[in-house]
């Protein structure tokens, strides 16, 4: 089945947040931002601006009747700042204007006042200086001190990933409106409507149920509205409940670019030991994570950094540790892998230097080292139907990794213009919120009399294709056409205390509740179906629209069924809750059983360097990916191809630039550049790799949002070893986005002095 | 009063000209199908097609409306996605991108399907190549574009079926386009041409620099729209002198056959330039009074040893050689009633050697790190003349006069290069900013050097010689 959107999607039907119709008298926001990253404001002068024709009003922290605070780990974030200014782009004012050109002409009135303070920008810095966001967290297995003792080889280094920007094509944005009664309806581009709800509740001071949240789709999330889309909705809520009219905030790209947080920079350093048959026998590593200005979801980031340190490796004795770094950049925030991905750079680097050490090729020890049933993660949890062997050897044999790697020695043996690079990437990915209390999902479904279908679930659509696979949980259970059935938007009223959908669960976590609430349905209906035509239950279902006898269609059709049901008084409505079994985790002893399952696959990359400019093709990643089994190929290879583009982008060319003052330079799509389709790998191969699929996902078929950006890594390395081809002497370097102008210093590492 | 089809309806409106066509669109029109992505030409979420009148036939080319006036749309079919839908049903290249699974989040996908549209319109379809430069300004953060790739190659195949005349009936008859496109041109020639006025205001051509800087102000200020007069647009050759007009679009370079003659690259090179909506609005003009020590259009042309030709308020004209332009960063010999009329260089004989080169972080639709471009010719291994620039290196557009100077008479050996680049790291300033160090500008502008002659004399030069 294809996405259930792709009709409206194509046609330009559909609605994002810009494209609502505004009522009359809908008024226009726009924030007035910090444009200075760390000070005292001293003074703060709307006079002006506020004075200008059409400026309705300019909100301040002192216009909050609630608590100025949107913190959603740690109360640490004023919605508009106080007396402090801790990041560039830091939101000060808001100003609601009769249009949106009134605002700006608006905002250029507006006089701060500010006494600047010292700026922090690296993590490195805010680490020497001690300054942190929430306190570090370690996971512990065995001894690694002692293990090193026995080592054959011992490698230490460093390491730097670089934050990556969004960029979902929609930015964000809310539309608030007034009801009666001081009611609020907020439509937000948000993938978590309860958190928006709860912050704007807090912020008005009323409760929640004073307070509705709508959403519709996005145009993009990748983790960037998962908390970040909370502060421009409230805005507008809080100026809607003032001023009693519609208020609608879509922010331009440039200041979404400049004000929201993005993935989290890491300084990392890795201590890693061997013996001579290439096992690891320990790893320590620390991550300094360059949190913000403020916690954001930094914490809960942390921590899945630690839980995929050790990738798909099974290391005896390890040692993390994770310090969340407090500087003066926009607060870092959730983006797709969620701390994984850097987490993972790191132990595939220390892979490399070894690797480099030895002169043989990393594969080897990754080789040596993939996880098995039956290893122990450093968070104690026990691996279970571990595929990760089953699809490197896959990878290997259906991709023909060995002849490959000789033709890319061969290819280089014989050209010195280009040089071609290849690597292998594992990757293992736990399902769930590590947070083991967000694990939980409710889906409402009304049967309606004519025999269509309507319901709702807390899954919010994002292009992951979570709707379509909803769908097609409804059309399954029931034996329905796609046209019976029809998902409303996300709304807090219909499912209330929702998780954002986020951490690759959303369709596991909706999608049972889903699946048990149509159950339920099903067998009240099977009774009723059972009384008239007198067939027992055991002998029934439900298929094209028919009641079927062992699988054979009945006379009576699924609008009979509904409509006696319906006459019988058969409720035709049901609600239901779904809880991830199993999980839990100790933080107090960081041990556990966090995830329901996990995610596997490998990937194999190779690139082509051209050595005159230092830039560089993709020619092909190869993977083979665990699906499980997947309930909808179309939506799951579209995620693992566009994870991969985000990936490679992330490794490749985005770069994001502060300077030292704080202030982002990668301002603009000008000058920050994602992958374009010239950029995509010539070849990108996906095989599914044959399994039983797994009983904790939603029809065995596994989670797939997150897992597959990963794979990204392996081109980074891939080029490494390109350069490395040309360049003899160089001594591999861990400094990601691995960009032309990094590759062209390192191909001429030693032979171009100034 | 600007006039002109949007879709099927006639539209007559007194807004500025200097809006945005994307704001107009969207919000006097309440068409939301085209969408905002950037605002700045970089993320074809807001593509629609324009098509002029060119006989009885019209040619329809993409565009990103974001960055263009209204102004511009006078006398036009300006077609949004709204205006390609059938009645209840998807068209040929809507169900293409539907079937590859083209779609994730939808924000992307009307620019692409407005991209695709836009190849079918095309008049020359060269290459499956075209398929992908058609949709090489629209950005996807979903899907890693495997899916529209193939889409587009889908479409690409059976628009190669397409005839060579009714081809608006064609694409008619085979779903592609809803009817009433056959009617657009009666409808077009209804309307009148604005007569070129004296109006006194921000000239503006294309807009796609200006309005990226500045679109808030040009929506409320008075525009020249000089791209309306087309007077000077257009490539011409005159004795051995080819000359350019200011209008002329990077597009119209690139479609031109005599260009494709004297520079058999200038494709592959123009490629590099943008993307193709923005070669579709961009004037040659216009990149070389923007004065970016990077244009593209500048360093290439300065490798020609271009002239240009000015003219002032009272038509009074002057022809100065494009290196004497740049003063200085972003300062130019150009009074203020004074605009570009004309580009002119020698036309190149047989044996001479061109060649453009360009890096920048993503290969294309990219601002370099540094491009460069060199024009010679030798004889007997021995240079005649040579012209070389090198852009993102000083705060101009640089042509490398002492370096040039030096090779002139020379006899190219790898000894001679290595001196050159010498002299060349001597006469160039790069400066450190977001598009790379000065050390990397450096040994950039030193490697696109050798570039040069490693792609002009591939049998006399290798790469491990001239680098170690």
């Amino acid at each position: 089945m294809k996405n259930r959107d792709s009709y409206s999607h194509l046609r330009g039907e559909s609605l994002y947040i810009d494209d609502l119709n505004t009522q009359q008298g809908t008024l226009y926001g726009l924030v007035c931002d910090a444009q200075i990253a760390h000070a005292k404001i001293l003074d703060l002068d709307i006079v002006k601006a506020e004075a200008l024709a059409g400026v309705v009003k300019i909100f301040t922290h002192s216009d909050v009747p609630g608590k100025n605070q949107i913190g959603g780990i740690i109360p640490d974030e004023p919605l508009l700042a106080e007396t402090d200014i801790h990041f560039w782009g830091q939101p000060i004012a808001f100003i609601v204007a009769k249009s949106e050109a009134i605002a700006k002409k608006a905002r250029a009135l507006i006089n701060i006042k500010t006494e600047a303070l010292p700026v922090i920008t690296t993590a490195i810095e805010a680490f020497e200086k001690g300054e942190f966001v929430c306190a570090p967290r370690t996971f512990k297995l065995g001894d690694t001190s002692k293990a090193f003792k026995n080592c054959d080889y011992i490698i230490k280094g460093n390491t730097f990933s670089n934050g990556q920007e969004h960029l979902y094509l929609e930015t964000q944005g809310a539309y608030a409106e007034y009801h009666e009664n001081g009611k609020i309806k907020v439509t937000s581009s948000t993938q978590g409507p309860t958190q928006v709800q709860k912050a704007v509740a807090k912020v008005l001071g009323v409760g929640m149920h004073q307070v509705e949240v709508d959403v519709i789709r996005l145009g993009g999330g990748f983790g960037g509205k998962e908390d970040q889309a909370t502060a421009w909705a409230v805005m507008a809520a809080l100026a809607a409940k003032t001023l009693h009219k519609p208020v609608k905030y879509v922010l331009n790209r440039h200041d979404d670019l400049r004000m929201t947080g993005k993935r989290h920079p890491y300084d990392s350093s890795f201590k890693i030991g061997l013996n001579k048959d290439l096992k690891i026998q320990a790893f320590e590593a620390t991550f300094l994570q360059n949190s913000g200005a403020a916690a954001d979801l930094s914490p809960a980031i942390a921590e899945r950094t630690l839980f995929h340190a050790t990738n798909a490796y099974n290391i005896k004795n390890v040692n993390t540790t994770v310090h969340s770094c407090k500087t003066n950049l926009p607060p870092n925030t959730a983006f797709r892998g969620f701390g994984g991905p850097q987490g993972m750079f790191v132990i595939e680097s220390a892979i490399a230097k070894v690797a480099e050490k030895l002169n043989i090729p990393a594969f080897k020890i990754q080789e040596a080292n993939l996880l098995q049933d039956n290893d122990v993660f450093s968070y104690g949890q026990i691996a279970m139907q571990v595929e990760a062997k089953n699809t490197w050897q896959s990878a290997i044999n259906s991709f023909n990794f060995e002849s490959n790697f000789k033709a890319v020695k061969k290819f280089n043996s014989k050209n010195n213009g280009v040089k071609k690079g290849i690597s292998i990437m594992p990757i293992c990915f736990g399902i769930s919120f590590t947070n083991t209390p967000m694990n939980h999902a409710r889906a409402l479904v009304h049967i309606y009399q004519d025999g269509s279908v309507g319901f709702s679930t807390g899954a919010v659509e994002m292009g992951q294709g979570v709707n379509t696979k909803l769908q097609q949980i409804v059309m399954y259970t029931f034996g329905l056409a796609k046209e019976k059935i029809h998902i409303e938007s996300t709304n807090t009223t219909r499912v209330a205390n929702t998780s954002p959908s986020a951490a690759s669960a959303t369709a596991d976590l909706n999608g049972k509740a889903l699946l048990k609430a149509c159950k339920a349905l099903k067998e009240r209906l099977f009774n009723v179906a059972s009384k008239n035509l007198n067939i027992p239950d055991s002998e029934l279902s439900f298929k094209d629209g028919k009641v079927c006898q062992n699988s054979k269609p009945t006379h009576l059709s699924w609008e009979v069924l509904i409509e006696t049901a319906f006459l019988e008084r058969v409720s035709l409505s049901e609600k239901a809750h779904h809880t991830t079994p199993k999980i839990y985790f100790d933080k107090s002893k960081e041990k556990g059983h966090p995830f329901a399952y996990h995610v596997y696959g490998t990937a194999i990359s190779t690139v082509a360097v051209d050595c005159i400019r230092g830039t560089y093709e993709i020619e092909s990643v190869k993977i083979v990916h665990d699906f499980g089994k997947s309930m909808n190929l179309n939506i799951d290879m579209g995620q693992v191809e566009g994870a991969l583009a985000q990936g490679i982008g992330w490794m490749t060319m985005e770069e994001i630039a502060y300077d030292k003052n704080g202030r982002l330079l990668s301002n603009a799509l000008s000058t920050y550049k994602i992958p374009d389709i010239y950029a995509m790998p010539k070849i990108i191969e996906v095989k599914v790799l044959e399994s039983d699929g797994h009983k904790m996902a939603l029809l065995k078929s596994k989670a797939v949002g997150e897992p597959p950006l990963m794979y990204g890594i392996g081109t980074y390395f891939a080029i490494q070893n390109a350069i490395k081809a040309f360049n003899n002497n160089y001594e591999l370097k861990f400094d990601a986005p691995l960009t032309p102008e990094k590759v062209l210093k390192s191909l001429y590492s030693n032979a171009f002095k100034l | 009063m600007i006039e002109f089809v949007l879709n099927n309806k006639l539209i007559k409106t007194d807004a500025n000209a200097g809006m945005t066509l994307i704001d107009f669109i969207r919000s006097e029109q309440q068409l939301k199908g085209t969408k905002i992505g950037c605002r700045e030409g970089d993320c074809g979420a807001c593509t629609v097609l324009v098509g002029s009148l060119n006989n009885k036939d019209i040619l329809y080319k993409s565009i990103t409306s974001c960055i263009s006036p209204l102004g511009n749309a006078h006398g036009k079919h300006i077609v949004t996605v709204e205006g390609i839908n059938l009645e209840d049903r998807l068209n040929t290249v809507q169900i293409a991108l539907k079937n590859n699974n083209a779609t994730q989040c939808g924000f992307c996908t009307p620019g692409f399907v407005m991209s695709l549209i836009g190849l079918g319109l095309q008049n020359i379809l060269v290459s499956k190549e075209d398929a992908i430069k058609a949709i090489s300004g629209n950005i996807c953060r979903c899907t890693g574009y495997k899916s529209i790739e193939k889409s587009a190659y889908q479409i690409y195949d059976k628009l190669t079926k397409m005839p060579f005349s009714n081809r608006l009936n064609w694409l008619v008859d085979n779903s592609y386009l809803p009817n009433y496109f056959l009617a657009i041109a009666d409808k077009l020639k209804k309307i009148k041409n604005h007569t070129p006025a004296d109006i006194e205001g921000v000239l503006v051509a294309g807009g796609t620099d200006l309005y990226v800087q500045n679109a808030d102000a040009l929506a409320e200020a008075d525009v020249n729209l000089v791209y309306q007069s087309q007077q000077l647009a257009g490539i011409t050759f005159y004795k051995d002198r080819c000359i350019v007009g200011a209008e002329t679009t990077v597009s119209d370079l690139f479609y031109n056959d005599a260009m494709l003659t004297y520079f058999p690259d200038i494709r592959n090179f123009l490629k590099l330039v943008s993307s193709e909506p923005i070669r579709n609005m961009a004037t040659i003009a216009g990149n070389f009074v923007n004065a970016s020590p990077i244009g593209d259009l500048t360093i290439f042309f300065l490798a020609l040893n271009a002239s240009i030709t000015l003219q002032n308020k009272s038509h009074s004209l002057r022809t100065i050689l494009l290196k004497d332009f740049y003063k200085g960063y972003k300062k130019l010999d150009l009074k203020p009633d004074e605009h570009i009329v004309n580009i002119a260089f020698n036309v190149p004989k047989v044996k001479y050697k061109f060649n453009f080169e360009k890096v920048s972080k993503r290969t294309h639709l990219d601002i370099a790190s540094v491009n460069s471009a060199i024009q010679m010719s030798v004889s007997n291994n021995k240079v005649d003349f040579v012209y070389f620039s090198l852009g993102g290196v000083a705060p101009v557009p640089f042509y490398l006069t002492e370096t040039c100077q030096f090779l002139t008479g020379k006899t190219l050996s790898v000894e001679i290069l290595k001196e050159a680049t010498q002299i060349l790291q001597q006469e160039i300033k790069p400066i450190s900013d977001v598009r790379g160090d000065e050390t990397y500008k450096r040994l950039l502008a030193r490697q696109l050097f050798y570039a040069h002659f490693l792609k002009l004399f591939p049998k006399t030069f290798q790469i491990l010689e001239l680098v170690n």
